[in-house]
């Protein structure tokens, strides 16, 4: 059914730390590898080694540049940012879903498709502003982002690799995976420190998963660059021994 | 967004359908509650049968071209199931209805011939059907669109008048030009005429206020979709990937709005100008008439085929704003 159950108790996400991602790829790596044989399997490439590979990925990694506002003292800083499903408490991709194919589950609150029941009607990834659902051509069915559903609750793995592909192979511990439902949770602690915020909270989807924004840089000023005053100072190299003007040579290369 | 050209085709086809068989519906019904000229078998002869035979071959080929935009066709039986929560679902289902009611003036018909009461009760339920299943049709369209959040332009209040007044508006062109093939009484045909010129009117100032409005939509910042609001102003630095992907070709698609201008005044000249030139025409030159409503029709179904494309080639998907 696309009808949404009421709110669990339970509310399973991921907490993205912005501060510490270095934009690496592994998540949407590890990501792609752990899902292209995984229930949501495969995430088909189309042209893999030609000209122009195309495929589905859960996970993407953007990059922007943050110019700082005009009143405040930061440096202008790169961001990266991975984008996945945020698992929505009131996902608009579930209910516009018409074959009952997308839902949203009742016990932990993970949105997931059932690909036997996909007619492959696009809608669902219209109805959702943060491109989380891609459609595969082959197959003929729209895929997304299962939180690993098939790792976090697989008993056949050790109890510490029970936890999304993403997370386990993040390398700088920027993503970090919990139950958002329950406020003594690690990951709901987090969230409240660091002020962990809502993507376009202003559509009302009620997003899982956080945001945490990149912590202000240390002892940034708004006067001018250190290096100013070094620039000033000349060196009159043909008044230097021969064997340190050459070095001054090779040097300034 | 990008403009699929079996949606397209789809929206527009199976729109002036309903159009057409709402006309036809009520052109039907007032032939069987107005006693004079029309007796009631008269169903059965004339433009009526012509009107609604093409009118469920547009449906009919619209609904199939949606159902070939989907990725498993087969499948497409279980779009049925989900109306309580689905504008998609709701639609399919009405579509449906308006076969019901088809079907059930096609029984209506056998009983007619035995029982001319229950016979023509049983017409005007299923005339009743057919007409509120059509609007409902039209409007389970329109609703797809109009409650994708995403999709700012899409949300505009116009959307649903839009849809429903294109409908009549192309299927009422066609009717007229059927019509008049038919010779039917003159006043009948001003009637017609005057409610098509009417639709004509509404539409273009509805879509020249539309147009208006989403030149002039704020869409979310880029900062608040990514979280970094008050932090500073983001721009682009690298995309995920070198190469395109769904959803840049799904949601990403810029033609539209750099022709945009161009593109509405020619949407508005033939699904407007050309209808109305043309109608001019017939009235002067009674000889062309025949010609001049087809042409009518025909420009009409152009101009809401450039309506339409622009319609989804102009909006913006919000997706866009992390790319």
């Amino acid at each position: 059914m696309t009808a949404l159950p009421e709110p669990s108790r339970k509310k399973l996400g991921l907490v993205i730390d912005l501060d510490t991602c270095v934009g690496c790829h592994a998540c949407a790596v590890a990501c792609k590898e752990w899902n292209a044989g995984g229930i949501a399997g495969p995430l088909t490439d189309e042209n893999p080694y030609g000209k122009e590979p195309f495929g589905v990925w859960f996970n993407r990694v953007h990059s922007y540049e943050v110019e700082p506002l005009a009143e405040s003292a930061q440096p202008a800083m790169t961001v990266h940012f991975p984008r996945s499903c945020l698992h929505c408490e009131t996902p608009a991709c579930v209910t516009v879903c018409p074959t009952g194919a997308s839902y949203k589950r009742a016990e932990d609150g993970i949105v997931l498709v059932d690909e036997d029941k996909c007619i492959g009607c696009k809608l669902c990834s219209w109805a959702c502003p943060y491109g989380a659902r891609e459609y595969s051509a082959v197959e003929g069915v729209m895929k997304k982002c299962t939180l690993c559903v098939d790792r976090i609750y697989n008993e056949h793995l050790d109890e510490i690799e029970r936890q999304p592909a993403c997370v386990q192979a993040c390398p700088t511990r920027a993503r970090h995976f919990g139950d958002l439902g329950d406020p003594e949770s690690k990951v709901s602690r987090l969230v409240a420190e660091r002020g962990g915020r809502d993507l376009l909270p202003e559509l009302g989807y009620k997003p899982v998963n956080k945001y945490l924004p990149p912590r202000p840089r240390r002892g940034a000023t708004a006067s001018a660059p250190v290096d100013a005053t070094r620039a000033v100072e000349r060196l009159d190299s043909s008044a230097l021994p021969p064997v340190l003007r050459w070095l001054d040579r090779v040097l300034s290369r | 967004m990008n403009p699929a050209f079996s949606v397209i085709f789809f929206t527009v086809l199976s729109g002036a359908g309903y159009g057409l068989t709402l006309w036809w519906a009520a052109i039907f019904a007032w032939s069987l509650l107005a006693p004079a000229p029309y007796p009631p078998p008269l169903w059965w002869i004339g433009p009526t049968v012509e009107a609604l035979a093409i009118s469920l071959v547009l449906i009919t080929v619209g609904l199939s071209s949606s159902v070939l935009h989907l990725g498993k066709p087969r499948r497409a039986w279980r779009a049925f199931s989900q109306w309580r929560t689905s504008w998609l679902s709701r639609e399919g289902v009405f579509s449906l209805l308006v076969y019901a009611g088809v079907a059930l003036l096609g029984v209506a018909a056998v009983v007619d011939d035995a029982d001319k009461t229950i016979g023509s009760n049983m017409a005007v339920i299923s005339i009743a059907l057919i007409m509120a299943c059509s609007i409902a049709t039209v409007v389970c369209t329109a609703m797809i669109y109009a409650s994708l959040k995403p999709v700012p332009a899409w949300r505009h209040p116009l959307v649903l008048p839009v849809y429903l007044v294109f409908a009549l508006h192309t299927g009422g062109w066609t009717a007229v030009a059927l019509f008049d093939v038919a010779d039917e009484p003159a006043s009948a045909r001003l009637i017609a005429i005057g409610i098509c010129c009417l639709a004509t009117g509404m539409l273009a100032a509805m879509k020249l206020a539309y147009w208006r409005a989403i030149d002039r939509i704020e869409p979310p910042t880029r900062e608040s979709a990514t979280a970094l609001e008050g932090i500073g102003k983001v721009t682009v630095f690298e995309r995920p990937h070198t190469e395109a992907n769904y959803l840049t070709r799904e949601m990403g698609f810029v033609l539209a709005r750099k022709h945009s201008r161009k593109l509405r005044v020619i949407a508005l000249l033939l699904f407007a100008g050309v209808p109305l030139l043309a109608l001019a025409l017939a009235w002067m030159l009674p000889v062309a008439s025949v010609v001049a409503l087809w042409i009518a029709a025909i420009s009409a179904l152009f101009g809401a085929f450039v309506e339409r494309w622009l319609f989804f080639a102009e909006a913006k998907h919000m997706v866009m704003l992390y790319y």
